[in-house]
């Protein structure tokens, strides 16, 4: 008796929480004028499309050195973000970690401008760059740098939290100091994980970056933009390839990396 | 923490002394190259109109008059609650849309319920979908169909079923082999398993990666909203910073942006301590 109104109630709460789903998306459906079928009887004829003009031709392939270039920009952009944002998250981190911070002040602090940094998106930090450093690499370098910060903190805080408290114990009992501590029991000890979330942030830059260089006009989001409003579909496709491979590529590197020290 | 704890021994029984070095060897690497590209990259940027010190002057000036003097100008706070309402709806079709999806995907993804290579063939084609960046889904479905609203859910929904595909699959594989068996002995078929083993044992957590998800995309449907034009709060953005050059509004539009973003953040930390074991993050 008890366990059929259990599973009763149960089932009740399903039916609800499911119900809650349907009218929520049917509201969102009506507020983005979106038709769900309408969209999905159009998404072969979308495939259709991509397959026929998005290919890649010879004319196109003369535009390579171009696109190559912009893309060695975008990467190398992605990563200067990356490690410098690294730089600062890495004492934002030890500022910010109930373990090894400081004071509770300075930890409030360290976690405010993460999140600050963090969720104010990328594309709000862009367009305010633009307006003062104008289309250059250094507005898409400084958007991403931003965003970088706010997430490496995050993550290096937990990291620090997470690893285990026994070396620090073991160098505070032989009188080390703080900086000491910091450098040969903390920083050693969380440098995988460490490196793990940098290569990650690198490969999510790079597809930030794509997004960045739309809005303020470099690198290959530029490249991109630039071929996308004249309709040259042929450019757009060979631009798309080169992404996915660079993108690829620094995937599996990245993933080999980890393996070997995780 | 492994290299330094972990003692390796050689074929004849010592212990190796040498086993830590290739870790270190490939972290000092990584370290080194990564820091040679950063050089690289400073000399290498293109600065062309770049005045350093006007820059970050007027950047100063800019973020004080967007984040203490915020007003809307162009539009009043009727239409603002709209627009950040289709930002909210397009997110949230594009979760809702792709975690049903990638329901069933991951059941095909799910090594302890389908064959080897099913499984192979559906990561390598979802490696692909993730190594193109969402904002060129969005405006190749833009062209390709014209859609609107649909190329923006469209192509925000392509990310999300490589992200929750990922996360379904493996909720699927840690479900306790002994259930799965035991109810194949009743002579249970495979949609019996999964309906009455596999998604009792795992909703809870199904909905929390949603959740998770549902975070991501109001972020990257600001951004389309932005780049693409898929309407919303981001595209708002957008003409406020580059066409209005309206600092006030842009910090308004930013303010109203923060506050949902750090809601939706509290919610998923939450649902993150209350559902997920401590190993698990983003």
């Amino acid at each position: 008796m008890n366990e059929n109104r259990m599973r009763y109630k149960k089932n009740q709460q399903m039916i609800v929480v499911v119900l809650l789903l349907a009218l929520v998306t049917y509201l969102s459906s009506v507020l983005t004028d979106f038709n769900i079928l309408h969209g999905l009887a159009t998404l072969p004829e979308a495939f259709i499309w991509i397959f026929s003009n998005l290919v890649v031709t010879e004319e196109s392939l003369e535009r390579m050195p171009t696109i190559l270039d912009k893309l060695v920009e975008t990467i190398l952009m992605s990563i200067a973000a990356t490690t410098t944002a690294t730089i600062l998250s890495l004492f934002l981190g030890v500022m910010g970690s109930k373990s090894v911070g400081t004071s509770k002040l300075l930890g409030i602090l360290a976690r405010f401008i993460a999140s600050l940094s963090r969720n104010i998106p990328v594309v709000a930090w862009a367009l305010i760059l633009l307006l003062s450093f104008g289309q250059n690499s250094l507005t898409g370098y400084l958007a991403l740098f931003v965003g970088s910060v706010g997430f490496l903190t995050r993550a290096f805080i937990e990291v620090i939290d997470e690893s285990s408290q026994s070396a620090v114990e073991a160098l505070q009992a032989t009188g080390a100091t703080y900086i000491q501590i910091i450098m040969k029991a903390v920083i050693p000890e969380c440098l995988p994980q460490m490196i793990s979330w940098i290569l990650f942030m690198i490969e999510t830059n790079i597809r930030n970056a794509t997004l960045v260089g739309i809005l303020t006009g470099t690198g290959i989001g530029y490249t991109f933009d630039l071929y996308y409003k004249t309709l040259n579909y042929h450019g757009v496709a060979l631009v798309t390839v080169s992404i996915v491979v660079a993108v690829i590529l620094i995937e599996l590197l990245s993933n080999h990396v980890r393996k070997v020290i995780l | 923490m492994q290299a330094t704890t972990h003692m390796k021994r050689r074929s004849d029984g010592r212990i190796s002394i040498k086993s830590g070095n290739e870790v270190q060897l490939i972290m000092q690497l990584t370290i080194l190259i990564l820091t040679v590209l950063t050089v690289l990259a400073f000399l290498f940027f293109d600065y062309t109109g770049l005045d350093i010190q006007r820059a970050i002057k007027e950047t100063a000036y800019n973020l004080r008059v967007m984040f203490l003097e915020p007003a809307l100008s162009h539009f009043g706070w009727g239409e603002a609650f709209h627009q950040v309402g289709i930002t909210l709806g397009l997110a949230f079709l594009s979760t809702i849309l792709g975690a049903v999806l990638s329901f069933f995907l991951a059941l095909s993804a799910a090594t302890n319920l389908t064959n080897e290579w099913i499984t192979k063939i559906v990561r390598i084609f979802l490696a692909f979908i993730r190594a193109v960046p969402t904002v060129l889904w969005v405006l190749i479905f833009a062209i390709a169909a014209g859609l609107g609203s649909e190329a923006a859910v469209l192509g925000m929904l392509f990310h999300s079923i490589a992200y929750l595909v990922k996360a379904f699959s493996e909720a699927f594989e840690e479900v306790d082999k002994g259930i799965i068996e035991a109810l194949r002995a009743t002579g249970a078929g495979w949609w019996h398993i999964v309906v009455h083993a596999i998604l009792p044992s795992t909703f809870t957590y199904l909905m929390s990666w949603t959740f998770l998800r549902f975070e991501i995309n109001f972020a990257v449907a600001v951004a389309m909203g932005a780049a693409a034009g898929a309407g919303g709060i981001g595209f708002e953005l957008f003409m406020a910073s580059s066409f209005y050059f309206d600092l006030r509004e842009v910090g308004m539009i930013t303010y109203m942006i923060l506050v949902l973003a750090i809601i939706l953040e509290v919610i998923s930390t939450l649902l993150k301590n209350r559902y997920f074991p401590a190993s698990i993050k983003n």
